[in-house]
């Protein structure tokens, strides 16, 4: 029987050894950790920057949940500074903390190191695009300082109210936001392209397509729905600035604002809505992707078996991100489209369902009869896992058209969205710096600390959401400054909404000791050696923790297994590294304890 | 949207294709033997040229995009069409020229003939700038007759889908500028990269000229029942 080989004749094996005059030299400290174009700084420049406008956005839903359970009781929170509060809550996390970080962080720091690269294929444009991206966080930062304040027109920016006098930040914060936006797009489109290129062009000897790690796999394929999918964001943002500063009517439609006819006639609003989601569903999976490879990892390492149906997951990965196109009307099922759309689009909803639970599936095969070890990386993992389904199973009721009509634009579609795109990836960015913060620094994050921040963040939440679930129910509208004066909402559902504050302000302050942990650990954490997960995968393989400019000393690994032998009969290890050759696999049995 | 979504079912298509052919014979599971040689006879693309055809992908998401933002407006009622400006077809005649040219540099570089490759990328930069400056006086005769941006929906898309076109034409002129340069200083140590840069610069004007015959296409033609230069008297 052939044996397949790493790479058949068509495919191209590069050489083992790299000149280094490919390798870009830093001469100065400005040049090794500010202006860098190592893969492995600019990651960390991604995520320290992320976290930070995470942390602003994580206040701002303080102060939104402070409001919402003690209505009239802060001067500084008046209606306007609400619905500033929640959009750019909403735009920072979805779009500058969560892509940034999953494919700008995580994406930087693994890439190379788990296909055996030594940096990525364009690493001056891969620079280019952190400051790009900063530029972007600063814009929309700026928006907080300008006359006006920040857009308040909601994350989904819909015309004209969006633009229209009467919407706080309508005549500066709105511009900021776009432009903020289309910088975004722009140096994402640079990073991308050297994600995708490093993904297809820089593998190591050996390195096949099928043998990459299912990390990498997630964030190729996000990446890829990133590139598509934000033009959307782009085209539409462009022609909303059109419209605001030339008068040009695309989404403006004929209306009289404060008594007087505008000069805009007959845009559409709901094209709009249409190249708003066309980008913003695929969004969703542009976060839960890279989420979706990462727990599969953190799940096979930390459960010491192999993946269950690896070409299961990966084709599951690739069906999601193609689907994740078709169903972006399910988001309008309220704009009055022609209903046989509603039941198309209903139909494509619920066919993903059959690729998640497939990798769902396989998740929990994968656990079952594991040798599980119960690290923060793997609680966290569990977690993502009860969470994505509760999320998930909620989203099969919106995504029937009937049910949706009543639910829709209620606090039963926040706490959807929050547990399935919020809790559910942000769990797994926290199992992840747990995983890979003793490869990027050397030190282990604070056990005790892991835990506490774990159940604190992950029973919290459920606080949280839970409870709003069944304040959609009742029909509690989102986005209402205050809800007084009705009769459909109970006294009660005030006292949940005080309940839910107080689990909020919980869980965000357990984020405090998450910071705290990092900052701690990065000086006095224990030392973690170079593999303290016993992994297989190549980045645990380096010659130095944390790996050195170039990644793997002088000698590129070659790569003869994929990355999930774990657990291997036959073999005294129960891990055989990625780049161990056939030959040197010692023999034996490994004890299972 | 049916214009986007068939270009993206077409790249799915390629993409599932090529995850089948990669995927289905692998057992990535099985032990496997040692990795063969170099081949040096399949020597991979250039990466550069991935990073090309991967951002055309973009681009032209961007477009279809646009394009479809575009068919969707077109269905409204208050569509009112404007002229056409006849120097549309000598815009695309330059255009194709220009194309040409770079086509004919491409040749010319791959079988090192350096004076030719010059000439070639000079022609070519100089039909371009003529492209950008003839979109530009059509620009200039619709603002003359009256049709600005904001004056109807069919004029801000007419802007809307020539500004993006030009923008991009631009943005290759600034990356046209490193091959030329290399051109002009002659090296020998430079040929494999000015090649490269040449070849670059081939696709992605070709790419630009295809971009520009389906914006034209859905501009002026009236068989695909979209154009917006639609009324009797052209301009």
């Amino acid at each position: 029987m052939p044996t397949y080989v790493a790479h058949d004749e068509s495919d191209y094996a590069p050489p083992t050894e790299v000149a280094e005059v490919e390798l870009y030299h830093p001469k100065t400290f400005l040049g090794k950790y500010v202006w860098s174009q190592d893969a492995k700084i600019i990651a960390i420049q991604y995520g320290v920057t992320a976290i930070g406008v995470g942390v602003i956005a994580l206040v701002l839903s303080w102060l939104m949940r402070l409001q919402l359970a003690y209505p009239n009781q802060f001067s500084f929170i008046d209606p306007s500074n609400y619905l500033q509060f929640v959009s750019m809550h909403g735009m920072i996390m979805v779009v500058y903390l969560l892509t940034a970080l999953f494919l700008g962080g995580f994406g930087n720091y693994l890439i190379p190191l788990m296909v055996g690269a030594r940096d990525m294929v364009f690493p001056y444009v891969n620079m280019l695009s952190y400051w790009v991206y900063l530029f972007a966080v600063l814009l929309l930062v700026a928006s907080f300082f300008v006359p006006g304040g920040p857009t308040g027109a909601g994350w989904t920016l819909y015309p004209p109210q969006a633009i229209l006098d009467g919407t706080p930040g309508a005549s500066w914060g709105i511009i900021l936001m776009l432009v903020s936006l289309a910088f975004f797009i722009i140096g994402f489109t640079m990073g991308g392209l050297n994600y995708v290129v490093t993904v297809l062009q820089a593998r190591t000897r050996g390195m096949t397509l099928m043998r990459m790690p299912l990390t990498i796999w997630g964030i190729f394929m996000a990446t890829i729905l990133a590139l598509l999918a934000f033009p959307a964001l782009f085209v539409s943002a462009i022609m909303m600035i059109l419209d605001l500063t030339l008068g040009t009517s695309f989404f403006m439609p004929a209306i009289v604002s404060k008594g007087q006819a505008l000069s805009h006639d007959g845009g559409s609003p709901i094209l709009f809505q249409h190249l708003f989601w066309f980008f913003g569903h695929p969004e969703v999976y542009i976060v839960a992707l890279p989420a979706f490879g990462i727990v599969s990892d953190l799940i096979a390492v930390h459960a010491r078996k192999n993946i269950f149906g690896y070409r299961m997951m990966v084709w599951a990965i690739v069906a999601i991100g193609g689907l994740s196109f078709i169903v972006w009307a399910h988001h309008m099922y309220v704009s009055g489209m022609n209903p046989y759309f509603g039941f198309f689009f209903a139909t494509t909803t619920l066919i993903i369902a059959i690729p998640t639970a497939i990798k769902v599936y396989n998740w929990v095969l994968t656990l079952w009869r594991g040798d599980i070890h119960l690290s923060v990386p793997m609680l966290f993992a569990i977690g993502f896992i009860f969470t994505f389904v509760i999320g998930g199973l909620t989203g099969l009721f919106l995504g029937n058209v009937v049910v949706d009509l009543p639910l829709s634009d209620t606090m039963f579609v926040v706490a959807h969205f929050h547990m399935v795109m919020a809790i559910a990836p942000i769990l797994v960015v926290f199992g992840a710096i747990y995983h890979w913060y003793p490869k990027i620094t050397g030190r282990m994050l604070h056990d005790g600390m892991g835990k506490f921040h774990f159940w604190i963040t992950f029973v919290g939440s459920y606080a949280i959401y839970y409870p709003m679930h069944y304040l959609g129910f009742m029909g509690v509208p989102r986005r209402y400054y205050a809800v007084t004066g009705t009769n459909f909402i109970p006294d009660s559902a005030h006292s949940l909404n005080v309940a839910i504050t107080i689990a909020a302000l919980v869980v965000g302050a357990a984020q405090v000791v998450f910071l705290y942990n990092l900052v701690r650990s990065y000086y006095r954490g224990a030392p973690s050696g170079g593999n303290p997960w016993n992994a297989t995968s190549l980045e645990w393989q380096t010659p130095h923790t944390p790996p050195e400019h170039g990644n793997f000393g002088k000698e590129l690994p070659v790569v003869y297994r994929w990355a999930y032998d774990y657990s291997v009969p036959g073999v005294r290890h129960d891990f055989i590294p990625q780049n161990v050759p056939p030959s040197e696999v010692p023999s034996g049995s490994w004890a299972k304890p | 949207m049916t214009i986007t979504l068939l270009f993206l079912a077409g790249l799915m298509g390629v993409v599932v294709w090529w995850l089948l052919r990669e995927s289905t014979r692998v057992q990535p599971w099985a032990v496997q033997g040692p990795v063969p040689d170099v081949h040096t006879a399949t020597l991979p693309r250039h990466a550069a040229k991935t990073a090309l055809i991967v951002f055309l992908a973009v681009a032209t998401s961007l477009f279809a995009l646009f394009i479809s933002a575009y068919a969707m407006r077109i269905r409204l009622l208050d569509w009112s069409p404007l002229p056409q400006p006849r120097l549309l077809m000598v815009n695309t005649a330059v255009l194709v020229l220009a194309s040409l040219a770079m086509e004919w540099t491409a040749f010319a570089a791959r079988r090192g003939d350096q004076d030719r490759v010059r000439a070639g990328l000079a022609a070519a930069g100089l039909l371009t700038v003529a492209f950008v400056a003839g979109q530009l006086v059509v620009w200039s005769q619709l603002a003359g007759a009256g049709y600005f941006v904001a004056t109807s929906a069919a004029t801000g898309f007419f802007y809307l889908l020539t500004a993006v076109h030009g923008l991009h034409v631009l943005g290759g002129l600034v990356a046209w500028m490193r091959p030329y340069a290399r051109a002009r200083s002659g090296r020998d140590a430079d040929a494999a990269r000015l090649r490269l840069g040449v070849e670059l610069c081939a696709i992605y004007w070709h790419f630009l000229l295809a971009v520009w015959i389906v914006l034209l296409a859905v501009l002026v033609s009236k068989d695909l029942g979209l154009s917006i230069c639609s009324t009797a008297v052209p301009l």
